[in-house]
């Protein structure tokens, strides 16, 4: 167990990329393919199933008028999340982490020195860094990797119910999602990493953070299991 | 490595459970009566009768037929909601095994282990479960008793007097004064007072925009103070006129007959009078014997009377540590008690105790703030762990999600307490 975490420990140290590396836009520009087909930029780029991402860098999230976002963005959009280099390394590891209802299907991109090249190469599309460059850095990548022994808990059922009490006072237990998102049929594991994105707060929302907070590793598990089966 | 909830809980939370052997009974199922079916009494119903699965028996006495509830009835005199709208029928709860019972009960023989019932019968409990909310202290107020109610409302169980005072409100004539007499510490709904003021400000700037408020206040700061004064400012300028500790507010006296309301030795005529009288547990905690002063002791691992094991006292008339009395509070705690409760009547497993609370505001439309924290039980009291609050100077689309987000919250935590409806 110990050692486990001492190799766990060394693993995140390593994957740590050199400070300041502002990443490669070309190597950006061929990651940036895969995300075409949906995401236009530079001139001209118009939304299409994706929003244009011209000037993306400051943006809050959902800030683009004309274009139907999701309830979960547009939540994300209200509850303060704006694009910047460091939340848009959050996003793109798992976008699902912080947006958990968004239509966008892309799964993400593991590798943080691919997300780095990849944000410089937005970057540019944004006010040119070289006059601003202190505002929006072209910065690093930060792995933001949940331990996979986290998402490999077993949860307990049982004990999920008792806490979903907590859940439940604001969360419909039946489902329903006006005003405050719904939480039934969570598959476990984006459940396990998107809590764990409230508990580190990379995920905004004061009273989310607050619960999330005092949640143990076995806890969100066991919530996880809990709601993954919860049928009205 | 295998990491398994169910090893780490035999080794933790469970054994301390344990120690306490399940309730042995001769004959027939063990029984629970429940006094108060607001959001810590139906909560506390609703969880012992739906995870029992049939094998407690389970009685709720609430004397009302429908109940209004306390949280969201400013938003109905600021005209966001009707008065239906704040409504719930029990018959959720009957669907999921509850017996409702609507009656007043009148007495509680803990020997015997009874509660009488106004209507003439007798119930036996194993485990009584008190959630009566608050009445009023004698004289709080000189010049105001419940006798006076309808002259000057307190409007602080919602219902009858909430649409009383919102008749009153329609009523006032062109600037004239609304007067609120706001309650000392500990009370019911801590910033309740304080959206009531912005909702009444709401419909007086839309229908009345010449009329005061004026708040004669004994505290010298309250709940979300620089988050409400703020509004005030930005939403009703000079149309709210409060009076704390410092300028005499709780100095203050009224007159019914005269409505006049007295602060500090300045009488001023008033048209509507809204006077929150100080509070205490509701009185059949009193009649039980299990309140302390104005409030019932409770331990807080599972909000057991600190008088009597066999009796829990939730929500607003418990005196419990660090919660504020909301609903949400009541719901939390209500949680606890039922998962506690269940274990020591059929030996299922009771978890650690866990408590939250959020307390969202309505400033104007849209205009949105919070509050709130987690909890825990210590060996003395429920103790804050971590909370947040609302900032000033947010923008208007946080506060208007804020707002959106208080709205869910509500369907969330009336479904909670009543049952999803049919």
């Amino acid at each position: 167990m110990r050692a486990l975490a001492a190799y766990l420990a060394a693993a995140a140290l390593a994957a740590l990329p050199a400070l300041a590396d502002p990443g490669d836009v070309e190597k950006g520009q061929k990651l940036f393919q895969q995300c075409k087909s949906c995401h236009q930029i530079g001139a001209g780029a118009t939304n299409r199933s994706g929003p244009h991402l011209n000037g993306l860098f400051g943006r809050k999230a959902a800030g683009l008028d004309g274009f139907r976002y999701s309830k979960s963005f547009q939540r994300a959009g209200a509850g303060g999340l704006e694009w910047h280099a460091e939340t848009l390394d959050t996003f793109l590891e798992n976008p699902r982490a912080m947006t958990s209802g968004t239509r966008m299907s892309y799964r993400g991109l593991k590798n943080a020195k691919d997300r780095t090249h990849l944000i410089a190469f937005l970057r540019q599309y944004s006010d040119d860094p070289a006059n601003i460059p202190e505002a929006d850095p072209t910065a690093q990548g930060i792995d933001h990797d949940l331990d996979p022994a986290i998402l490999a808990l077993v949860g307990d059922p049982e004990y999920g119910a008792y806490l979903s009490g907590e859940c439940t006072t604001c969360h419909q237990a039946a489902g329903g999602d006006d005003g405050i998102p719904s939480i039934t049929l969570w598959p476990e594991d984006q459940f396990v990493v998107a809590m764990h994105a409230y508990k580190t707060k990379k995920r905004n929302h004061p009273v989310m953070q607050m619960i999330a907070g005092r949640l143990g590793d076995e806890e969100i598990a066991a919530l996880a299991a809990y709601f993954k089966d919860l049928e009205n | 490595m295998t990491l398994n909830r169910r090893t780490f809980l035999s080794t933790s939370a469970v054994a301390a459970a344990t120690l306490a052997a399940p309730m042995v009974r001769a004959q027939g199922k063990p029984r629970v009566v429940v006094i108060g079916g607001g959001a810590g009494g139906a909560t506390a119903a609703r969880y012992i009768a739906k995870d029992s699965k049939g094998d407690i028996d389970t009685t709720l006495i609430e004397p009302t037929r429908t109940y209004y509830t306390c949280f969201f009835s400013n938003l109905y005199l600021g005209g966001f909601k009707t008065i239906d709208e704040i409504g719930h029928s029990y018959g959720g709860l009957a669907a999921a095994g509850v017996n409702v019972l609507h009656d007043w009960a009148v007495g509680v023989d803990r020997d015997a282990k009874t509660v009488t019932l106004a209507g003439g019968g007798t119930l036996n409990y194993d485990k009584l479960i008190l959630s009566p909310g608050i009445d009023f202290v004698d004289m709080a107020v000189p010049g105001w008793d419940i006798s006076a109610q309808n002259a000057m409302p307190h409007a602080y169980k919602a219902g009858s007097q909430t649409e009383l005072l919102k008749a009153q409100l329609k009523a006032m004539p062109e600037g004239g004064t609304f007067a609120m007499v706001a309650p000392p510490n500990p009370y019911r709904c801590p910033p309740g007072p304080y959206e009531r003021v912005s909702m009444v400000a709401h419909y007086l700037k839309l229908n009345n925009p010449t009329a005061k408020i004026i708040v004669a206040d004994p505290k010298p700061k309250f709940s979300k103070m620089a988050l409400f004064q703020e509004g005030w400012n930005n939403h009703y300028e000079g149309m709210v006129d409060w009076v704390g500790e410092d300028f005499g507010g709780g100095n203050v006296s009224v007159d019914h007959a005269a409505m006049t309301v007295t602060i500090d030795d300045e009488v001023t005529k008033v048209d509507v009078a809204n006077v929150i009288p100080a509070m205490k547990a509701g009185r059949i905690a009193d009649i039980a014997g299990v309140t302390d002063g104005n409030w019932a002791p409770v331990n807080a691992a599972d909000m057991s009377s600190k008088m009597d094991p066999d009796v829990y006292v939730l929500g607003d008339a418990s005196q419990q540590g660090d919660m504020p009395k909301s609903g949400f509070s009541a719901n939390s705690q209500a949680k606890v008690c039922a998962n506690a409760v269940r274990g020591a009547l059929t030996g299922s497993k009771v978890f650690p105790a866990k408590f939250s609370n959020t307390c969202w505001s309505l400033i104007e439309t849209n205009d949105g703030v919070k509050v709130g924290a987690t909890y825990e039980a210590t060996a003395e009291k429920i103790a804050k762990v971590d909370g947040f609050i609302s900032q000033t100077g947010e923008s208007a689309d946080v506060r208007k999600a804020t707002y959106e987000e208080s709205e869910g919250w509500y369907a969330g935590i009336t479904a909670d307490m009543f049952g999803a409806k049919a």
